[in-house]
This record gives structure tokens, sequence and C-alpha cells, in this order.
């Protein structure tokens, strides 16, 4: 048991991994059933070894926990260095229980090269881990990438009809991006002789070299959350991924810029931070409202609800810019639940697509007729994510307009415009699909979601409504971290 | 005491959770069984809290910790003192009328057994609004209460209407609750916390503190501002009433439950809750007061041209919601309150007397196919006749003790504004007695106009209906002399409610009344009042409906064409549907169209993104040129090269 103890964020990650490689040996389409058994079993046993990262998480703590730590490449300092704070933990915990569902949301819509799918989701699951717990640059920067390579896979080869277009540019843009990074990374690791990101911390650096690191890892991080006005590849590869691939992407992929600022932009450069505080209070407000704006024309409902992601995570790196508790935490929170709530409502649209082979609002009408249980659960996931109080939809934002008004009581406003804009783009969008009169034969001839969908939505609306309706557990695992974090950028490091 | 609090929302959770998820397979019957039961047990468990209450015990505490971030902590938690205690008796009581009422208004609709748990679940928010001891909580019940009107007024999802009137609904309240949620951003902000206690303990501490960087504004009057803004939306004050009377889409019973009696009073009680707040702020109490007083009369002018038998009810909820506002903005909140209790007995009396009479006439809704139908249904009839006397304010009926004092309340007020209000207030007295009874009239007398084939079927509704129609009947009698004397000028609400000395109106109505008349106070207030105007507004009033409606009933026809122009005003409720829809809605539609497809498809997609792509390939395409597979070229550029690195290195 010890073995397992002390490994236990090395088993999260690679089980998974060694998950996908079990699923890729069974081979082709005529396996299928035995593949998509093993995925989740595989899935589900990683959930259960993840639980003990929450419940024996120590919360009197800023250190990392659950660290290993041991040689790499000793030559350039580089070290398999793993742990996780009250920052990054509860990721790990919402990557396992999403893939248990995305997995059986894959069940029976998928019906070409099975195995494969699932080992994809297997593989990126582990790999996904990997970023939110290595504390080695070089090791984040190999989770970090190897991630893309996976979800180009599922983006193209099962996506939709503009796939390559898709594939390729949300590949180049984030590619683009990351590269940055690495080049802040070397830079980094000559001024300290390692890869240690806790290293990294503590180096002392001069402003104009933390502004100059800040937009290197700005360029990697916010491509990825995404931020405005980098954001144009995240509808397009939503729109073009598979249902599974959109949960990833929105539930934990985005999550990943947002976690890097906190891991990178604050500690290590806090006083370019704080100097780029308005400028990324700008950025995030822009995409609270713009996107919003832009949301509530949109026709596909992939899109809509990709731009819906992208003025939510404006939330997030708000917060994280006012440098205060609330905000911090309102913006982990909030990520958390946009993690349930757009997984939840990527896969209520890939109910209605593999029903109708069709995204566009506009085919859609009086669906609750035919499908009430399902239209009950879109319900609650559109009025979470119009961030009702109950769902975790409301915590994030409660929690940085709160904190924002302390800084500017117009940040406060602007940000509190989602009230508004929120509620119609996705009630407008809710109106249109599901109230009314069955408006084409495709929607008469609907059958309500079957017990294997239940069983998925469940998940997630028990995770929702969990979440909203007692919140503080998820809270108090941070707060140590949190305010570690608040005191590492409020000291200058020159 | 803490059970006995916890339980009274929580059965009705627990019947709207069976209703909702097991109402198919426990049938019909059974789920009203399982939906009556919880609220009428919440009802009693109310009436033992009301009793403990007045009798001078109060609870204050905590259920649960909701969350912490930041040194504050919210929590779920439950204060119970005099003004929650009469809100949960009211609401439940009014909830309990309404829930045997839908057994027969919905008997024949197949989503009988979602409507059940839909109220029974609306009576739980609201219970947790107003038993709320902190700021989330009030905000957890605020939206909840308006999710679940937004799920009643579209519950007839086919009919376009409906779901064009929910989605505005939801959409105009939550303008509101924008402001609200800064409002409570700012009472953390200034306060540190967001529960009841120590908020308003340290409110006189803030008093007169201005906004650094703000010139002249005090954090308390922008505080009060915002969080009156939610109120608006939610009490339907101009210009956010616009979603009330589209709430009409929605079943009947929830017309008198949630946009009648309880909901839509959520602002009133909150701004009551905050009187520690609003009294330190004449600046917002004038705004209260002067929003209120343009409702009042503004939207009781709309209700006499609308033939809509609920759309005239509708427009009168919004009236007399500007009634209590105004009563909140002269610091009379102890008559608001008043006001809101009598109000949810006959205005939920009048929506379900409606509805019964929408009932007798298959759903029709237009009363000028009606006419003369006291001679079929004589309950409704007695009891609607009891509910606008009521409602036009006759003695001795509720509505008279409650709105008398108001207007008296307006009128002793010192408010800028407040002479402006009086006129307003007054006025609307004759226009409530006109629609009232302009209903009354074309509705339950004269000639039957309506089809041989729905006269044929014209009969009494069931006593499911017509029992909740003379229990509310006959609480639209006395409440209003029975509770006027402790509401109004007792210490009824202890220290619920703060008034300051220099503003309490209603101690200087007493004085008055005391004056007139030694010691009954209810004698007082009619001696009082037959020496005022608006007593004698009420009258003529209804003499107005009857010289109308019934004596003269050619006159109105003529009227409409010879005042076109203003008729044309009221019938287009003064444009603001047309405004919004055109300004917010489509302007909003417009603005994110350009921004989709100018900034982020023109500019950043096709210019940077793809521009960018293009002018990579276009340099790759020149830069090949350049890779000519001669050695020739490469070693020339070679010595050319060699060449500026030495001068570089030698200068």
């Amino acid at each position: 048991m010890t073995l397992l103890d002390n490994n236990i964020l090395s088993l999260v990650i690679w089980l998974p991994i060694l998950g996908a490689i079990v699923v890729l040996a069974t081979g082709g389409d005529k396996n299928a059933p035995l593949a998509k058994k093993l995925a989740l079993g595989f899935s589900l046993a990683e959930f259960v070894v993840s639980i003990p990262l929450f419940t024996r998480f120590d919360r009197t703590t800023s250190s990392m926990q659950f660290v290993e730590q041991s040689e790499w490449v000793p030559g350039f300092g580089i070290e398999y260095f793993l742990g996780v704070d009250g920052i990054s933990m509860p990721f790990i915990l919402l990557t396992t229980i999403l893939t248990v569902v995305v997995v059986i949301a894959g069940w029976e819509v998928i019906q070409r090269r099975v195995a494969h799918y699932m080992a994809a989701f297997l593989f990126i699951e582990g790999l996904m881990i990997g970023v939110f717990s290595a504390l080695d640059a070089v090791l984040f920067y190999v989770f970090w990438e190897a991630m893309l390579i996976p979800m180009f896979l599922i983006i193209g080869i099962w996506g939709g009809d503009n796939r390559i277009y898709a594939t390729i540019k949300f590949f180049l843009y984030t590619l683009l991006g990351s590269l940055l990074m690495l080049v802040a990374f070397v830079y980094l690791y000559f001024k300290t002789g390692s890869f240690n990101i806790l290293e990294f911390h503590a180096i002392p650096l001069s402003l104009s070299v933390q502004t100059l690191l800040f937009f290197a890892f700005f360029a990697a991080f916010a491509v990825k959350v995404p931020m405005f006005p980098v954001h144009t590849w995240l509808p397009d590869a939503h729109t073009e991924a598979p249902t599974g691939g959109s949960v990833i992407l929105a539930a934990i992929m985005l999550k990943m810029g947002a976690y890097g600022f906190l891991r990178f932009n604050l500690p290590i450069l806090p006083d370019a931070s704080r100097e780029m505080a308005g400028f990324m209070i700008t950025l995030s407000l822009i995409a609270v409202v713009y996107i919003a704006l832009v949301a509530l024309v949109q026709k596909d409902m992939k899109r809509l609800i990709a731009y819906s992601s992208i003025s939510h995570m404006g939330f997030v790196t708000l917060g994280f810019f006012i440098f205060n508790a609330n905000g911090i935490e309102g913006g982990i929170i909030q990520m958390i639940s946009h993690g349930f709530i757009s997984g939840a409502l990527f896969l209520c649209v890939g109910v209605l697509y593999d029903r109708m082979h069709s995204r566009n609002i506009d085919d859609y009408g009086g669906v609750v007729n035919t499908m009430p249980i399902f239209a009950s659960f879109m319900m609650l996931f559109a009025m979470a994510n119009v961030g009702l109080p109950g769902t975790s939809g409301f915590v994030g934002e409660f929690l940085v307009i709160m904190g924002s008004f302390q800084v500017n009581g117009w940040y406060a406003a602007l940000a509190a415009t989602t009230l508004i804009f929120g509620a119609a783009y996705t009630l407008w969008m809710y109106k249109r699909v599901i109230f009314g009169k069955v408006v084409a034969d495709g929607v008469a001839a609907l059958k309500d979601i079957g017990s294997r969908e239940i069983l998925f939505l469940s998940i997630l609306a028990i995770a929702v409504l969990g979440l909203g309706l007692w919140p503080n557990p998820l809270l108090e695992v941070m707060h140590v971290s949190v305010d570690h974090l608040l005191d590492q950028t409020a000291i200058s490091k020159f | 005491m803490q059970n006995l609090v916890l339980a009274t929302p929580l059965v009705c959770l627990l019947a709207a959770l069976v209703a909702g998820f097991f109402g198919r397979a426990i049938g019909r019957v059974n789920t009203h069984r399982v939906a009556i039961a919880g609220v009428a047990v919440s009802f009693l468990l109310s009436l033992l809290v009301y009793i403990d209450v007045m009798g001078g015990s109060s609870f204050n505490g905590t259920v649960y910790t909701w969350a912490t971030s930041g040194g504050a902590s919210f929590q779920v938690g439950f204060l119970i003192d005099e003004l929650s205690a009469t809100m949960m008796a009211v609401v439940t009581f009014v909830s309990l009328m309404v829930h045997i009422y839908t057994i027969g208004y919905m008997a024949e609709d197949s989503g009988y057994q979602r409507f059940f748990s839909y109220i029974s679940l609306f009576t739980f928010a609201m219970l947790m609004l107003v038993m709320s001891n902190n700021f989330v909580q009030l905000f957890f019940g605020w939206e909840a209460v308006g999710v679940i009107s937004y799920l009643l007024i579209g519950f007839w999802y086919k009919r376009e209407s409906a779901i064009f009137a929910n989605l505005k609904a939801f959409l105009v309240n939550r303008v509101g609750d924008f402001g609200f949620l800064l409002g409570i951003a700012g009472v953390l902000h200034l306060f540190g916390t967001l529960d009841y206690a120590p908020v308003f303990a340290s409110a006189p501490d803030k008093a007169g503190l201005l906004i650094s960087g703000w010139h002249q504004w005090e954090w308390l009057t922008v505080i009060c501002l915002l969080l009156f803004v939610g109120a608006m939306g939610k009490s339907a004050q101009v210009p956010l009433h616009v979603w009330l009377p589209d709430s009409m889409e929605g079943p009947t019973p929830i017309s008198a439950l949630i946009h009648a009696a309880t909901m839509v009073t959520a602002g009133i009680f909150m701004v009551a809750r905050m009187s520690p707040l609003f009294e330190f702020s004449e600046t917002a109490l004038t705004v209260v007061l002067v929003i209120g007083a343009i409702t009042a009369f503004a939207m009781g002018l709309v209700g006499i041209v609308q033939n809509d038998i609920k759309r005239v009810v509708a427009y009168s909820t919004l009236s007399q919601l500007g009634y209590m506002t105004v009563a909140l903005g002269a610091s009379a909140y102890a008559s608001g309150i008043f006001h809101l209790g009598t109000h949810a007995f006959f205005k939920a009396l009048l929506f379900l007397g409606a509805g019964s009479v929408i009932i007798a006439m298959h759903h029709e809704q237009d009363m000028r196919k009606m006419g003369g139908l006291r001679r079929y249904m004589p309950i409704t009839y007695i009891t609607m006749v009891l509910g606008s006397l009521a409602l036009a304010g006759i003695p001795p009926f509720a509505g008279f003790f409650s709105k008398d004092a108001i207007i008296a309340a307006v009128h002793n007020s010192t408010l800028a504004g407040s002479g402006f209000a009086y006129v307003a207030v007054s006025l609307a007295v004759f226009i409530t007695a006109i629609y009232s009874f302009r209903l009354l009239f074309m509705t339950f007398h004269g000639e039957t106009r309506m089809d041989d084939s729905v006269r044929s079927h014209l009969k009494e509704s069931p006593w499911v209906v017509t029992l909740p129609l003379v229990i509310l009947a006959v609480m639209s009698v006395i409440s209003g002399a029975l509770f006027m004397g402790p509401m109004l000028f007792g210490n009824y609400f202890g220290d619920a409610i703060l008034v300051l000395p220099q503003h309490d109106v209603l101690a200087k109505l007493y004085q008055d009344l005391h004056h007139a008349t030694g010691i009954d106070l209810r004698w007082g207030m009619f001696t009082h009042a037959i020496q005022t105007p608006t007593f004698w507004l009420a009258v003529a009033g209804v003499i107005t409906a009857w010289y109308l409606y019934l004596y003269r009933p050619e006159l109105p026809e003529k009227i409409k064409s010879r005042f076109e122009w203003a008729y044309t005003i009221l019938d287009n409720k003064y444009g603001f549907d047309q405004f919004n829809q055109r300004v917010f809605a489509g302007g909003a539609r417009n603005l994110g169209g350009w921004l989709w497809r100018v900034s982020d498809m023109r500019v950043i997609d096709g210019f940077v993104i793809n521009g960018t792509a293009q002018t990579i390939g276009w340099l790759s395409g020149v830069v090949r040129n350049i890779q000519s597979g001669f050695v020739y070229h490469y070693a020339f550029a070679m010595i050319i090269g060699l060449v500026v690195l030495m001068t570089l290195f030698v200068f």
C-alpha cells in the first residue's frame, strides 16, 4: 500500500495511459465491445484512484502534496517532479470525473475506430493530469504539448466536415503560443540552473525581464484560455470536434491556460502581473461583454456554447488579476463549474445531434414535446450556464463580482452584465430549440433519452447542483494555497 | 424553534420533489394530496412560528456555511422576526388556497403533476427568500422564484406567446438582478459581511460616508439605489414593469400566487427588510417614492383600457405594487407590508375569481364576450364584488385601511417629491375604482354577450375552486380592520423595521387619528378618510364605472373615439414594449451580429489569422526562389555574409 500511497500522482497519470495501450491492443472494430468495456473499466478505476487526492488532502498547508521527485535528465537539472496544491488538485478530480462521462457518452455514438477513440481519451486524460501535477517545467511542457496530439486526432478523425481547417487552426494557434513559453522556460533555466517550477517562484527578476516573460507566458496561456482576441480557434475547433472532444476541450483543456496564469505568471512574475493587471482585466471584460453579444447571434448550437465558454472564461481571468481571494477562488470555482456545465451542454447538443444530425438552431423547435426528460436536464444545465444560485455556475460569478467590486465598482458592473447577456443567449437558444410546437418531422420522430444518456447527464447534474448548494468543501481546499499565492504576488521581486 | 423553522420550507421542497419525480408514478390524485399536504403542514408550522414570534421570541441562526472566501463567510440561515413571520404566514396561506384551487383549474391539463411540483417548489423558494438572515440566501430565493416564475409563465410551452413572455420576464428580471447583485457587492465591500444583523447594526456608522472619487455620492445611497433596481425588477416598477402583464400567459393559479400575491411583493419585502439601510439615504427614499407613484398612477390608467380580464387585474397589480413602493419611499414600511398582506388576499381572490370565470367561459378571457354572469356564478360573483370593494378602497373592506394609510402617510411625508406622490396616488384611487368596477360590470352585469353554445354550458365552478374564493373573500373583508391597529400603530414589527424619528409619518398619522376620535382607530380612520379627497375619489370612481358601463354603456366607445390619441397611448402601454423590443433586444442582436461578422470574422480571423497564413505562404514563395540549388548561388551568399559580419566586427 505504501508504494501506492507515495506514488499516487504517478498512478493517476500513467494508469489511463496504460489503459489506452491496453485498449488499443484490442485492435479493430470487431472487438469494439471489449474496447469500450476496458475503457470504462480504466476510467472508473482512475476515478477511484484519484479520490484520495481529495480525501487525504491536507487543507492546512500551502506546500505541495503527494510530492514525487527524482532525477530525469540530471545534466540539465530536469526532474520527474510531481505534486499538487489546493489550486491544481481539484482539476485532477474534474478530469477523472469527466473522462468517465465522456467514455459513457461515446458508448453507442462512436461506430468507427472505437478502440482508437477510447484510447485517445484515456491518453489525453493521463496527459492532462500530468499538466496539472508537473512541477518541473520540462515535464510540464512535454505533457502540455503531447496533449495536443490526441486532441488533434480526435477532431481530425471523428470531427465534422470542416475538420481539417479547424484542426490546423487549433494546432498552429496553440503551438505558436507554447513555443514562446518554452523560450521563457529556457531563460528561467539559465537564471536558476534548474527547471524546478518552485525555484522559478523564488528567483528575483527585474521588471523589464518580468514583462518580457509575462508576454511569453501570456502567448501560451491566453491562446489556451482563450482570451480575446486570440479566441477565434475555439468556435471552429468546437464546432468540428465530436461531442467527446468538445467536452474535454471545453471542460478541461481550456482550464490549462488559466491554470498556467496561476502557476507561472502570478508567482514567478508578480511585479509584471500587477503592471499588466489593467491590460488583463480589460481583455477579460471585453471577453465577458463582447463575446456574450457575439454568442447571442450564433445559429449553430455548438458555436454558441463555444462563445459562451469564452465569455465565462473571461470571468476567470478577471478574477485572477484583481488580486484578492474572492477573485482567485471565484475564478478557480468558475473553472471547475464551467467544466461540468459546458461539458453537460455539449453533451446535450450531442444528444440532439446524434438524432437529428444538425447543430443548427433553426432546424429545431418543440423538442420538449418529444423529449421531456431531456428537456428537463437541459433546462438545469442552461440555468447553470446562466449562473442561477443553487447551481455551480453562480458560485464563481458571485465571488468574482464580489471580489472585483472591492477593486473597482465599474469592473463589477461590466462583469455583472453577464447576468443579462448570459441569460439572453442561453435561454433564447433554449427557447428556440426546446419550447414551442413541433416544427419538423425530424423533431416529431425524436426519441427521449435512454438510460445511458440519463446516467451521464445525471452525473453532471449532481456535480452542478452539489457544487452549487455547497461549494465550501471545495473552497476550503483552496484557501491556504490561494492565500500563499496572494502573498507571493504581493512581494516585489526586484 | 430551529427545527420548526427548518421544517417549514423543507416540507414544501419535499412535496415538490415527490410531485416532480414520482408524479407520474403515483398518479394525479396522490400528487395533489402530497403537494397540498406539504403546503398545509408548512402553513400550520408558519402559524406556530407566527404565534411564537408574536409572543416575543425570535430566531437568528445558521443552518450551514455555504461558502467562505477572503475572510468573509456566506451562510444559509434564517432570521425569524415579526416581518418574516408575517410574510411566512401570508405566503403559505395564499399558497395553500392556490394549491386547492389548482385541483379544479388544472383538472383537464396534461401537465397536472408538473404544475403541482412547480408551485410547491415555488413556495419553498419564496419561504427561503423571506426567511433568510443574509443577502446570499435572499438572492438565492430571489432568483429561484424567478426561475419558477419563468417555468410557469411558459407552462403551456406550445404557445408562442407564452414562451415569448417567459423569456421576456426572465430577462427583465435579470436587469433588476444586475443592480441587486451589485448592491450586494457594495454591501460586502462596505460592511465586510453579508449577514443582516451586523450590516444593519453598523449602518448608522456608515451613514454619510462618501465614495472616494465620486463627489457627493454616499455609499449608502448608491447601495440602496442598486438594491432598489432589484426590487424594481421583481416588483415590476416602471420601467422594469413590462414583464408582468405578459406573465398572464401562465395558468391563472400562478397569476394569483406568483404574479400578484407573493413573488412580485418580494421587492417590497426586501426594501422593508433593508429599512435600516434605506433610512439613512433620503435620496434613495425619494427615488423609491417617485418611482412608486409613477407606477401606481400610470399603470392603473392602462388598466382601464384592457379588455382581457386577467390583464385588467394584472395592471391593477402593477398599480397596487406602486402604492406599496410609495409607502416604502415615505418610510411607512409597516403600511407597505400591511398593504402587501391585504393585497395578497384580495388580489389573489380577484385572480382566482377571474380564473373561475375563465373556466366557465371555456378559456375565453375577453370581457367583451362576457356579461351577465352573476346569474350563473353567484359565489364567484359575490366574492369578486367583495374583492373589488377591497381593491377600490371602500370602507370597511381591507384595502380601505391599508391604502388610506399609505396615502395619509405620503401626505405627512416631508421628502422631496412627496407632493407629487400624494397627488398621483390620490388620483390613482379614482382610477382603481373605475377599472375594478368596470371589470365587475362588464363581466357579471348587463347583457350576456357570449355564444349560445358557451352560454348553455355556463355553471358555477366546483367547490375546490369556490372554497378558496370564499376563504379569501372573508380575509379581504376582515383583514384590514383586524390588523390595522397593531400593524400600523402598535409596535408590531419590533426591531425588524427601522424608522428614524424624523421620517416617522405613521406616528404622525396616529396622532391625527387619536386626536380626532380618542380611542377607536378604525373609526378614526373612517372619519379621517371622509375628510380627505381620497375617499370621495373612490366613491366617484365606482359611480363613474356604473355610469359608463351599466347606465350608458354606449358612452365608452364615444369617449374612445373622441380621445383617440389618449386611447392609443394607453393601448400601447406608453410604448415601453416597442422601445425595448427595438432598442434593447434589436440593438443587442445587431451589435452582436456586427461584432461577430466584422470584428471576429473579418478582422481577427480574416485579416490577422488567415492573413498571417497568406503572408507566410507568400513569403515562403519568395524565399523559395533563393533555394535555387546552384552551389555558386550559395557560395556567393556565404561570401556576402562573411563580408557583412567582418565589417561589423571591425567597426
